[in-house]
């Protein structure tokens, strides 16, 4: 296929392999902070391609790993209310809360419907006026804009029987926050989606307050290993800064009409995320002129606890700090048929990603 | 849901799209990207088109990491 195949031939990505392993003389930590790049990286085995002096960790970028049980808790409970549709990204569906998840509420008779883009939930909400349909809104700054524009055109149409329950989320702050917590990270390999909506300048803050280099990537193995040979090179000459490898999908400046839709639609607030905890002006909260809309308002939601499940690192895998294989859990008791936390349930997940890949990975990297 | 593709417009009906991936045809929303146009390569997030894919730029990448593959292979003969 067009801008895929061109990026995976063999002979390019070894190629950049051998480049990357010439020009690394010292010991690198990289972080990728998008599920998107986690699951490449175990699917072309490109760790095993980099030199020992690279260690590749994933960070919290799976938006249905960080989003906390908590949130979970709170879509089960609207759920379990009569009257109410569910309708939710395929993903959000197996992930664990403390006691449910959705997959089980749907076959006990809550009416839970996937969407492919929350454009359809609101036909649903059209074609079922009587009902009330909540959209639990997950995602980073790449898909929180699509949310907005639901929102958007809910209010235009007066379509009051739809209603979001916001855990959106924005990268910068965590990105900070695992640094000050103590991950050692010595680049960012940037989410390129993200990226195309967001542009660049928000990295600059990172760059010059923790002098490390952040390279924007794209998501074909080339375009991952280039980035590595970018981050690295700056490593080498300590000369940290913000760089786009995705330059075919990412521009500088970003996406200017997505943005302004998103900051009109929400407002930053302290969001909590898993493993990590609470973290200033992480998460986007629906703007009052639009609360008709936000499930919060409507419905009483409790506070909720974070409950981990017994025995699982999820939080520790999202902030780097461990691997899936250190898990006692993976893969034996653990697994995507039967999750027990939502880093194996979502595609995007670390561990899941393991899972899938594991036969073709080396152990301890 | 996470997972952008590169999908090429095939039709346009206002703030609707169909796109084509490897043949195979979605609906995405040209909300966030009303300057695309039929037979623009654009990325599709979660239904929506959030940017266009810069053919030069796309060139341009496979020309550097032809490069370097070059290089590296030199330098190892």
């Amino acid at each position: 296929m067009r801008f895929i195949d061109e990026y995976r031939e063999s002979e390019l990505v070894l190629g950049i392999a051998e480049s990357i392993r010439k020009r690394s003389t010292r010991n690198i930590v990289l972080m990728e902070v998008c599920g998107g790049h986690t699951m490449a990286v175990h699917k072309f085995g490109l760790r095993e391609l980099l030199p020992e002096t690279i260690r590749l960790i994933s960070g919290p970028g799976c938006p249905v790993c960080v989003s906390g049980t908590g949130f979970i808790d709170n879509v089960v409970k609207l759920a379990k209310m009569p009257g109410n549709i569910i309708a939710t990204y395929g993903d959000l569906v197996r992930v664990p809360g403390s006691s449910s998840s959705l997959e089980q509420e749907k076959g006990t008779g809550a009416d839970v419907r996937f969407v492919y883009s929350v454009l359809d939930s609101l036909d649903i909400a059209r074609r079922n006026p009587d009902r009330t349909i909540v959209f639990p809104g997950i995602g980073f700054e790449t898909t929180a804009p699509a949310t907005a524009a639901a929102i958007f055109h809910a209010h235009k149409e007066g379509l009051q029987n739809f209603k979001v329950l916001s855990s959106h989320k924005v990268m910068p702050p965590v990105m900070r926050a695992l640094i000050d917590e103590g991950v050692k990270i010595d680049g960012y390999i940037a989410p390129g989606h993200v990226t195309a909506i967001t542009g660049t300048e928000m990295y600059r803050p990172i760059v010059e307050k923790y002098g490390l280099g952040i390279v924007v990537a794209g998501f074909e193995p080339t375009d991952i290993l280039q980035s590595i040979k970018m981050l690295v090179a700056q490593f080498e000459d300590h000369d940290p800064k913000v760089e786009i490898q995705y330059s075919r999908v990412v521009k500088p400046e970003g996406n200017s009409i997505a943005r302004k839709l998103m900051d009109e639609i929400f407002e930053p607030r302290d969001d909590r995320w898993r493993g990590i905890g609470m973290i200033p002006d992480s998460g986007l909260k629906i703007r009052r002129k639009y609360q008709s809309f936000d499930a919060e308002k409507h419905f009483e939601l409790p506070e909720t606890e974070e409950t981990e499940p017994a025995g699982c690192i999820c939080g520790e895998v999202l902030k780097g700090l461990k691997i899936p294989t250190d898990c006692p859990l993976f893969a034996e008791v653990c697994t995507p048929v039967n999750p027990v936390g939502a880093c194996m349930v979502s595609n995007e997940g670390t561990c899941a990603a393991y899972y899938r890949y594991r036969k073709s990975e080396g152990h301890g990297r | 849901m996470c997972l952008g593709i590169p999908a090429k417009i095939i039709f346009i009906d206002d703030e609707m799209a169909t796109v084509s991936v490897g043949g195979v045809e979605y609906p995405a929303s040209l909300q966030l990207l009303p300057g695309a146009s039929v037979g623009d390569f654009v990325i599709i997030h979660a239904g929506f088109a959030i940017e266009k894919v810069d053919l030069k730029e796309a060139e341009e990448t496979i020309r550097i990491i032809h490069e370097i593959e070059k290089v590296s292979r030199n330098n190892s003969l």
